[in-house]
């Protein structure tokens, strides 16, 4: 029993001790977006102007539409949530602006409810003002419109 | 009882009757004189100490303006901005002009009664009163033509072409409407009450119907 017990403490110390070594190893490789060190603060995070006015198309079909307006000073919390004073029927008639699509006021269990449902509540998790700002990283990605 | 002697009168009339005596002691020059001293002082006294109950430090003296409003109104563009020009608590909340100014001021002694009731002194009290209290100050500057915005923000001053294009559109629109700033502009320094757009709608549903044929 006691060599047994042993044998598996040995083999988890030397399984440990293999995932260390090899994850310091990997670790002198990771390049990160982060570029400051890791005792470091954070950088400020760029401040780009808002596009006003201006329509950006959808790059590729699920995309959540931009959203051509400053959006920091609007109100979103239990209370109340400045989007749908606009955005939300029968505001969106009277205030021209485009309606907020049907699929948000589908609940999770697939039934269309009269306001716009808890899951999709917060807009800004998914709709965020264009900006100017060019991809943090390179890559291949090609927009479905090309008129950007 | 002694019927010649008249009957003793009360502090109160025996100062009456001094005030109605013309004084033989001294002169119409000295009493003018000291009259208007007098009355320079005092009215300065009063308007000054008036003035030191509209500034920001006076109004959050108290913690319910300070741990609820004020908070909330710290960040906004009222508070800071690229130019640093402030819009103070007073600068919103207490009319400029005198007649205005005294009335508010009048009114505001119901808020000192509510202070010593302890009528907001909790967040949850005050979150409870919000809406109420709200929808005094929308009524406020809904009747005053947003008196207050525009001591600084006149609509003859607008420069629309400067303004990015949806204000642009929606302000020539107002301007047209014959609409005021709180119309539009709620809840730009403080937080929205919940419930806040269906007061708004009743209440321009009410204003209509008594403001328009």
């Amino acid at each position: 029993m006691k060599t047994k017990i042993m044998a598996i403490a040995i083999a988890i110390a030397v399984v440990l001790g293999l995932a260390l070594g090899t994850s310091t190893g990997i670790a002198a490789d990771v390049k990160a977006l982060r570029d400051t060190a890791v005792n470091a603060p954070d950088k400020a995070a760029d401040v780009f102007k808002v596009q006003d006015g201006v329509k950006h198309e959808r790059a590729y079909r699920q995309q959540p539409p931009l959203v051509p307006h400053a959006t920091d000073k609007y109100e979103i919390d239990l209370k109340v949530n400045q989007c749908l004073r606009c955005h939300e029927w029968p505001y969106s008639d009277q205030e021209k602006a485009p309606k907020i699509s049907d699929l948000h006021y589908i609940d999770r269990n697939g039934v269309r409810q009269d306001t716009v449902n808890g899951n999709r509540y917060v807009c800004t998790q998914c709709h965020v003002s264009q900006v100017d700002a060019k991809p943090l990283v390179e890559n291949k990605f090609q927009p479905a419109v090309m008129n950007r | 009882m002694n019927m010649d002697t008249k009957p003793k009168k009360g502090l109160l009339l025996q100062a009456w009757s001094l005030l109605l005596k013309p004084t033989g002691r001294w002169s119409l020059g000295a009493i003018l004189v000291v009259g208007f001293g007098a009355g320079v002082f005092f009215w300065g006294g009063f308007n000054t100490a008036m003035e030191l109950t509209n500034t920001e430090a006076f109004c959050i003296s108290c913690h319910e303006m300070r741990d609820n409003v004020y908070r909330e109104y710290r960040g906004t563009i009222h508070d800071s901005n690229r130019s640093g020009v402030r819009a103070t608590c007073p600068d919103c909340h207490v009319p400029k002009p005198w007649f205005y100014k005294i009335k508010r001021k009048i009114q505001a002694s119901n808020e000192v009664l509510h202070k010593v009731l302890g009528t907001i002194d909790t967040r949850e009290k005050f979150e409870g009163k919000r809406l109420e209290l709200a929808k005094h100050e929308w009524t406020r500057m809904k009747e005053t033509d947003s008196r207050e915005c525009r001591n600084c923000h006149s609509f003859s001053s607008f420069d629309l072409s400067r303004q990015q294009k949806r204000a642009q559109i929606r302000h020539d629109e107002a301007m047209d409407e014959g609409k005021t700033c709180i119309d539009c502009h709620k809840g730009v320094a403080h937080k929205l009450p919940a419930g806040a757009f269906n007061a708004e709608r009743e209440m321009n549903e009410t204003w209509n119907a008594a403001h328009k044929k």
